[in-house]
């Protein structure tokens, strides 16, 4: 196959599982639609609603799996051929299918049902503002780009990435449910606020160390054989920083007495904000990043990742 | 008993408060307060750390001086106003100014204090034996019980194996004559070690960081492929040495930029775009050393000792020779242009001092690949495509003389005059490599002999950074212990029911942050299982 055919496929490919996590969404939603009629405490596991629930599932995997292929092709397409994380639409990419995928994993072992229709819809929407917004076509990467590392610490990176933000969607949801008093609907059926913090901890607990270990050793790693400074204080260093920061704040708060719950799922979504920001804004603001697109391409190790 | 049952009642209240182990000795008092001191520096910890993140925002905004200076300087030009106000609270120099080191050495601070006593209160924990069984284990979390003909001797020997078995550390106190007894059980001591082992190299890390910022070095010098460089401060461009560093430190080393070379993408997305930069060094250790050759490339640095290289931009040096009016060379060699965009539309000056009759000062751009867009020139693409120098002329008082050490890139025109065509238009020369002008009013000529290359090289001294790198490593692997290393007591007691059969109470406490009742569930079930296994295999 040709580079163009594997950028073709990697396109259609994008395509299809945006089309397979739609009905995956639609899926979701005529189960919690049936659901919302019970009162919380009944479960169902027969019939229609149920089927619709486990169809989901099915093609939350389908569609994971098409995305994959969207990425692996992407890869294919460049030349040399590489990993597909190189500018912003292809952190968008794969970025949702680490979201995708992680939760897929964990799945079964947290019981996360109920996580579904908004993974979904998350997965769905930023993969369709990338393709509407950051599209570039399949391009040879900056210099400092072509290292080892960038598999490496990219790769964290964004599976980090996509732990925090299940974390944040159990947060949002703690804060929800904390104030809801509803007896039937989404709402009433998730889990209890215990297990839902509990949760939302276990994906931070991943997301840390990988982040630690994206953000505070492997990019420092490179960024000294790259800038020959392991440390620059160049603005997406900052923001990695600070997100860590918060998110030790957040681990913390778990433990503090009059933190834990409400302020430390608060603490959680404010960390899970300055990571977006990191990836989004300052690509977009700030033109003093190294790493940024913007950056003036005379200097030969200008970077472009965004993560 | 009671305050047993007491350290056990608090420990379930305030499981996902602390997993430092309790020691068992204390007073509820001593208790108390330390219980206290826990809660207001875990606080005031978890304060810090939320105004270090804010803290540390404004110098992502404004422009910092010693991540680009340049830009930090144009900020300035742009904002007079606010500048003043700026450069009082170290907006300009965020992470080193005083408020933001205040902020991370309280941290610091909290952190010592934090650990010390915690390390030593892990240190008794360690040594302790596994707390005696809480009364009424059904009160915990996880219980389980069933009744059995077995003797309680029997289901206290089989609980302490099992228990082992699983790692954990075990006492039994063997059953009394009513056949009572109990086994506790601990596990998971790593944990705090692990979260101990964390905090610790935070200090580490700033340890390793602080070094670099004191006894190292940085600094910045374009060469010309072809030419040479030696490690002394006065061949520096730009250099900025740590706090502590001292100048007669550097290693004596040289280097000569053999040759250079960049491939150009002339199709595709990119096109327009180099890459595969390799520069050719010679480089020698020491001034009487062996030569040596390198290929520098970009995430490819050279080390020499504990200094390295690294190649980090390049860019064109036109070959401009001005005959003055006698004649006579004036100036000749190849001038360093500075890219101005990625198609390598470079701005230089020339500046000839000695030219007689009057000094003469050239301004203006090269153009390697050399085009017409909207009748302005410009560069289409950074390759030697179609090369063209275009200056302007000055001549006059160029301040030469004054010998003020004025930048090599920008040419002094206050007093000085430019030079015109007969129609009154600014004199522009549009040269090609090999072309020569004459000047008018007999000032000399003007010839572009040809086009080098330049590369801008960075040199640094980093000391302290496998101190950091050890301890970013030591970090992850005491955070991995601190939040996957689940600390549980499991307690299993006997006693003997009405009827003579054995009634055994088994209980267990996960002292961990992210305790899932499910999973210790299925534990307690496990071991409640190889309790009563045994007992099928004898029979
Ligand atoms: C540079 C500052 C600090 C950073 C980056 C940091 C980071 C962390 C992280 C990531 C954890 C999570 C590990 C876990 O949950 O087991 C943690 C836990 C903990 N930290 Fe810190 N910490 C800092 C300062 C402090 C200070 C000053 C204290 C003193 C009060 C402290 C006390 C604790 C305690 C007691 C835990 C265990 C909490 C638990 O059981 O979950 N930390 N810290």
């Amino acid at each position: 196959m040709t580079d163009a055919s594997w950028e073709a496929l990697s396109n259609q490919a994008v395509a299809a599982s945006g089309v397979v996590y739609f009905l995956a969404l639609l899926a979701h939603l005529v189960q919690w639609a049936a659901l919302r009629k019970l009162p919380a405490d009944v479960v169902v596991t027969t019939g229609r609603t149920a089927m619709a629930g486990r169809l989901a599932v099915l093609l939350t995997v389908l569609g994971v799996g098409v995305h994959f292929v969207a990425l692996l092709a992407r890869g294919m397409a460049a030349d040399p051929n590489r990993v597909p994380w190189g500018n912003m639409y292809e952190f968008t990419l794969s970025g949702t299918f680490f979201v995708g995928l992680l939760y897929l994993l964990f799945l079964r072992r947290f019981a996360l049902e109920w996580m579904g229709p908004l993974v979904v819809a998350f997965v769905l929407s930023m993969m369709m503002l990338g393709v509407i917004w950051l599209y570039d076509p399949v391009a040879p990467l900056t210099e400092a780009l072509y290292s080892p590392w960038l598999v490496i610490h990219v790769v964290s990176a964004v599976i980090a990435t996509g732990a925090f933000t299940l974390g944040g969607i159990a947060s949002v949801l703690y804060l929800l449910k904390e104030r809801s008093r509803a007896e039937r609907g989404y709402v009433a059926r998730l889990p209890a606020l215990a297990s839902l913090d509990r949760i939302s901890y276990r994906m931070h607990a991943f997301g840390f160390p990988v982040w630690t270990f994206a953000v505070l050793i492997t990019g420092p790693i490179w960024a000294h054989q790259a800038w020959s400074s392991y440390w620059n204080w160049d603005p997406k260093e900052v923001w990695a920083f600070i997100t860590w920061v918060v998110y030790a704040a957040y681990l913390h708060a778990r433990a503090t007495a009059g933190w834990k719950g409400r302020n430390a799922a608060i603490v959680a979504l404010v960390g899970l904000a300055t990571l977006w920001f990191n990836f989004i804004g300052i690509n977009f603001f700030s033109s003093a990043s190294q790493h940024s697109y913007a950056a003036d391409t005379t200097t030969i190790t200008s970077q472009e990742t965004s993560l | 008993m009671s305050d047993v049952s007491d350290t056990v009642e608090k420990d379930t209240g305030g499981r996902d408060r602390q997993a430092t182990p309790m020691p068992t000795d204390m007073t509820a008092r001593e208790l108390g307060r330390w219980a206290w001191r826990q809660v207001t520096s875990m606080r005031t910890a978890l304060v810090l750390l939320l105004l270090l993140a804010l803290a540390a925002i404004p110098g992502s905004i404004v422009p910092q001086e010693d991540v680009d200076s340049l830009a930090a300087s144009r900020w300035r030009e742009a904002h007079p106003k606010l500048t003043p106000v700026y450069e009082k609270l170290d907006l300009f120099s965020v992470y080193d100014s005083p408020w933001f080191s205040a902020i991370y050495i309280l941290l610091m601070i909290s952190l010592v204090g934090c650990i010390v006593p915690r390390t030593a209160v892990y240190w008794r924990a360690l040594r302790a034996q596994p707390p005696r069984a809480p009364r009424n284990l059904s009160r915990l979390p996880e219980h389980a019980a069933y009744t059995t003909d077995d003797a309680p001797d029997d289901v206290l020997e089989r609980a302490a194996a099992a228990l082992r078995k699983r790692r954990y550390r075990v006492v039994s106190t063997g059953s009394t004559a009513e056949g009572s007894g109990s086994v506790s059980a601990e596990k998971g001591y790593l944990r705090e070690a692990g979260n101990l082992v964390f905090h610790l190299s935070v200090l580490v890390v700033l340890v390793g960081f602080a070094l670099g910022g004191l006894f190292g070095y940085k600094g910045g010098v374009i060469v010309g492929v072809g030419q040479g460089f030696s490690n002394d401060l006065t061949q520096y461009d730009d250099f900025v040495p740590g706090s502590l560093f001292d100048g007669d430190d550097l290693e004596q080393f040289t280097f000569t930029i053999k040759d250079f070379e960049a491939e150009w993408l002339t199709e595709g997305p990119r096109a327009g775009m180099a890459r595969k930069f390799v520069s050719e060094l010679e480089y020698r250790e020491t001034p009487d050393a062996e030569p040596e050759s390198y290929d520098l490339k970009v995430n490819h640095p050279l080390t020499i000792g504990k200094t390295e290289v690294f190649l980090i931009g390049h860019g064109y040096a036109p070959v401009i020779t001005i005959r003055d009016g006698n004649g006579d060379i004036a100036a000749t060699g190849p001038t360093v242009f500075l890219p101005t965009d990625q198609t390598f539309a470079s701005f230089g000056v020339v500046k000839a001092a000695d030219a007689r009759p009057g000094q003469i000062g050239l301004e203006g751009d090269f153009y390697p690949t050399f085009a017409l867009g909207d009748g302005m020139p410009r560069s289409s693409f950074g390759d030697l495509l179609n090369p063209l120098l275009s200056m302007f002329v000055y001549t006059g008082d160029l301040g030469l003389d004054a010998g003020t050490g004025d930048s090599v890139y920008v040419l002094d025109k206050a007093d000085a005059e430019q030079v015109m065509k007969a129609d009154g238009q600014p004199l522009r020369l549009d040269l090609r490599p090999g072309d020569t002008v004459k000047l008018p009013d007999g000032l000399g000529s003007v010839t572009f002999e040809g086009i080098e290359r330049w590369n801008k090289v960075q040199i640094s001294r980093t000391p302290g950074k496998l101190v950091a790198l050890t301890g970013v490593v030591m970090a992850l692997i005491g955070l991995l212990g601190s939040l996957f290393i689940r600390p549980r007591r499991v307690w299993v007691r006997t006693r003997r029911s009405e009827d003579g059969q054995t009634v055994v109470d088994l209980g267990a406490l996960d002292r961990s942050n992210g305790g899932d009742p499910e999973r210790g569930e299925l534990e307690l079930a496990a071991i409640m299982d190889s309790l009563q296994e045994p007992k099928e295999d004898k029979s």
